[in-house]
């Protein structure tokens, strides 16, 4: 094994692994351009950019997945070229997806097993992945099938399906975006077990603080391109977030002094049984969101949060109309439309195909959610200018960007079609706005527009209801945040006292000490 | 104890081709493919199998023309609805109306011929037993194959890499081309063995059932395939349950109109439908969780490379 010397310089040997000059391009896209990177062994090495700047484009050409249009691979020291992911496995390559690669409907030990070779029998494999799941302390069931197992389980098999083949590099997609704060702490102990062992890992995430604290260089990416390796010990956050982005990003503001008035939104006890296979319960649901608050709901994706939207948008109705209350009126019996007529507005996490029909353009979307109370349809008939001017006022407030006046939604990039729908639901002036995951798959600028607008709806006297899986989001916007567990919603928190351990608690299901729970309520 | 054995066989002669192209489909199907053309596969399968024990006078080579017929047909499929990434079910639905027309093509010269039906096994001895003799080995070869067939997918599809990797691809097609596997690879195979079942099941009726061929000879049957298959809810051991419970009650309730049971005949026909539905629907309630379909049947996959 190669050993780095400690001050970073590596002594005339070569890296692990390295790309030369690694270009991929598109039609006239360059997804990547001409990036150079070295991995030495017993390395964390992270890959920081933002959404689009190259960083899943460039992992899938070292794991083979895609040909590289120019440039190359060297392994060891030698050029490679990758006729596929079996190939870069046998090479002693790994990866864990961040969309995981996991089949459903298959158990652990045959998940387990499509990501192998194939070459020892399924006996022999089942008792090898008990013995590596053990050894690292990421227990599994091998005989359960996926869809029974929480998203934390999910990633583990992923991880130990890599592990069983003692691969020399690892590497790891976004693995703590679906984790709560004491899984990720966990997975972190068995990287660093893993470059204990000589091995090098790469780490892609947009967690600036996680790098800082687990990873030895960090490579940054923008727009495809490389724009620096450092030691992000030696950088601030601040600093490898301008790297990332290439330019300051403006501070979210919220108003002094915002006053809270009556209850807008207030949800009474609501329970409702799931309407697909692998839906969740919601189980005794309450809360009272105010005109001019903030409520985020944290937790790990598919705690009900969906459910929870559905609920409340109207796309699934509830038998007793007083679970729902929208400005002082039961509608947990009412419909989107009539919901939309009290005042309500729905910004849901799917932006392509829930929140926007794609293939329409950005006026015909806009009249989508705007037909009922916005005087977009005039005796039954569409009023042209009206959905237009919507698009045109959308555009100007949320600083839109497109091609030409009224295009296609799919063809908008997701920061700038998310700063539509947010921009389309706030101009109608909503007495309660419920958004799901606002900033997900958004970049940083965009992020910071809509972040800024919600605050300002508030700030107006609107009642803002925020589900999130990004604490910080949640931390900077919210008046007090709430955590959804098991189709359970926990007490809000007042966010001064939503510390990330007391939140990270909830959304592993624990319950926090009765008198903190009480000292949250009175918040 | 004549009518009763009459009635075995005759029960079995009916599920053979349900069961030999619903097996095909099935296989497609677990690979995430939804073919609707099983009827059109099964026709030209007919016709061409007819054909070619005719000119030949060899049942086996008319089977094997049926078989690459129905192959041929699947492969029209497979470069529609993978290579080009085609709406699956309207490709289905355009490969059955060109079967039908095909197989009238074809078969226009061989209507009114008739044809030596497929020799029945017979081992002295044995094939006297009274009742069960003539059952067991007194059948066709096709029977035996059909047995053999379904027993063999079910030991691929649960018991081999190949066949976990089958089923993989009809869970997630993007995880199975995420870890390496060859999704439009691998679904061409299953689309193939698909057709060649249907091509088999369509030559099993000229060749054996009745020793001639008309014109939409098939009456519906493969379209009664794709129903078992997803009433079996994609498993072999259900499909089996299925495609003779079908048989039965089909020629079960004919018997029955023909001792003259007071129930109307139009009830009487659709019996078979119904008590096939009820039982496979029973017994997949037993399921709790999770999807009893392929998850990815009938998506396009397009690999970005």
């Amino acid at each position: 094994m190669l050993d780095p010397t400690p001050n970073g310089l590596h002594s005339g040997e070569a890296p692990l692994l390295q790309t030369v000059g690694l270009t991929k391009r598109y039609g006239d896209f360059l997804a990547n351009d001409c990036i150079d990177i070295d991995v030495w062994p017993k390395e964390i090495h992270a890959l920081l950019g933002e959404n689009g700047a190259g960083k899943s484009t460039l992992v899938k050409a070292i794991y083979g997945l895609i040909q590289p249009s120019a440039g190359e691979i060297r392994w060891q020291g030698a050029p490679i070229v990758l006729s596929g992911p079996s190939e870069a496995r046998s090479r002693g390559i790994g990866m864990v997806f961040q969309h995981f690669s996991l089949f459903d409907n298959l158990t652990v030990a045959e998940n387990v097993a499509l990501g192998l070779d194939g070459k020892e029998s399924f006996k022999d494999m089942s008792a090898r992945l008990e013995q590596v799941s053990k050894t690292y302390g990421l227990p599994l069931d091998p005989r359960r099938e996926v869809w029974q197992l929480s998203v934390g389980e999910r990633q583990r098999i992923e991880i130990v399906r890599a592990l069983m083949q003692d691969p020399k590099f690892l590497i790891l997609d976004e693995p703590t975006a679906v984790l709560t704060p004491q899984e990720a702490d966990q997975l972190f102990v068995v990287l660093e077990r893993l470059k204990a062992e000589g091995r090098a890992i790469l780490y892609i995430s947009h967690k600036l603080e996680e790098v800082k604290r687990l990873c030895d260089t960090a490579t940054i990416l923008r727009g495809g391109k490389k724009i620096q390796t450092c030691n992000p010990r030696l950088e601030t956050a601040a600093s490898l977030a301008r790297m990332m982005v290439g330019g300051e990003i403006k501070e979210v503001k919220s108003a002094p002094g915002r006053q809270t008035t009556i209850p807008r939104l207030v949800v009474n006890d609501l329970s409702l049984a799931p309407d697909e296979a692998h839906g969740v319960r919601l189980e005794h649901i309450s809360f009272e969101l105010k005109g001019g608050e903030i409520l985020g709901i944290a937790g790990v994706a598919g705690n009900g949060q969906d459910e929870l939207f559905a609920a409340l948008s109207g796309e699934r109705l509830s038998k007793d109309p007083g679970t729902v209350v929208i400005e002082g009126i039961a509608a947990g019996h009412l419909s989107i439309t009539r919901r939309r007529k009290l005042g309500a507005a729905f910004v849901p996490e799917e932006r392509l195909g829930h929140g926007t029909a794609p293939r329409m353009k950005l006026s015909e979307n806009a009249l989508l959610t705007g037909h009922a109370a916005s005087g977009m349809v005039n005796h039954g008939f569409i009023d042209t200018a009206a959905t237009l001017k919507t698009v045109d006022k959308a555009t100007e407030t949320f600083d839109v960007r497109k091609a030409k006046r009224d295009p296609e939604a799919a063809s908008l990039s997701g920061g700038n079609l998310q700063k539509f729908i947010v921009g389309r639901e706030i101009l109608r002036n909503p007495a309660v706005l419920v958004v799901s995951q606002p900033t997900w798959g958004v970049d940083a600028g965009a992020a910071a527009v809509i972040r800024q607008a919600l605050l300002d709806l508030a700030t107006a006297g609107a009642a803002v209801l925020v589900t999130s899986q990004d604490l910080d989001e949640l931390t900077e916007i919210a008046d007090r945040i709430a955590v959804m567990f098991h189709g359970r919603l926990s007490e809000p928190l007042a966010t001064r006292d939503a510390t990330r351990e007391r939140l990270g608690l909830l959304m592993g299901g624990s319950s926090l000490e009765p008198k903190e729970a009480a000292h949250a309520v009175g918040a | 104890m004549e009518l009763v054995e009459a009635i075995i066989l005759s029960v079995l002669a009916a599920s053979t081709p349900l069961l030999i192209a619903a097996t095909g489909e099935l296989v497609t199907e677990r690979s995430g493919v939804l073919n609707l053309g099983v009827e059109g596969m099964m026709i030209v399968g007919a016709a061409c199998g007819f054909g070619g024990a005719w000119l030949t006078g060899s049942i086996f080579i008319g089977a094997l023309f049926g078989i690459v017929a129905g192959t041929l047909m699947s492969l029209i499929f497979a470069l529609m609805a993978l290579g080009l990434a085609v709406n699956q079910v309207a490709t289905g639905l355009a490969l059955t109306i060109l079967g039908i027309g095909l197989s009238g093509l074809i078969g226009a010269g061989f209507v009114g011929e008739r044809l030596t039906p497929a020799a029945h096994l017979s081992i002295p001895g044995l094939t006297d037993i009274p009742l069960v003799g003539r059952v067991l080995f007194g059948e066709d070869a096709f029977v035996y194959f059909s047995i053999a067939l379904i027993i063999a997918v079910w030991w691929f599809l649960y018991r081999t890499r190949a066949g976990l990797i089958l089923r993989a691809c009809g869970d997630n097609h993007v995880s199975a081309h995420a870890l390496g596997y060859p999704v439009l690879r691998i679904r061409t195979l299953a689309v193939m063995f698909g057709g060649a079942c249907a091509g088999l099941a369509g030559a099993y009726l000229p060749l054996a059932y009745t020793p001639f061929f008309i014109p939409g000879m098939t009456a519906g049957r493969g379209w009664i395939a794709l129903a078992l298959v997803v009433f079996a809810s994609w498993r072999p051991g259900r499909l089996v349950v299925g495609a003779y419970l079908f048989g039965a009650v089909t020629i079960l309730q004919l018997h029955a109109q023909g001792w003259g049971v007071g129930v109307p005949s139009q009830f009487m026909s659709a019996l078979p439908y119904l008590a096939t539905v009820i039982v496979l629907v029973l017994l997949s309630r037993a399921r709790t969780g999770g999807s009893t379909a392929p998850a990815a049947l009938g998506t396009v996959f397009v690999p970005d490379r």
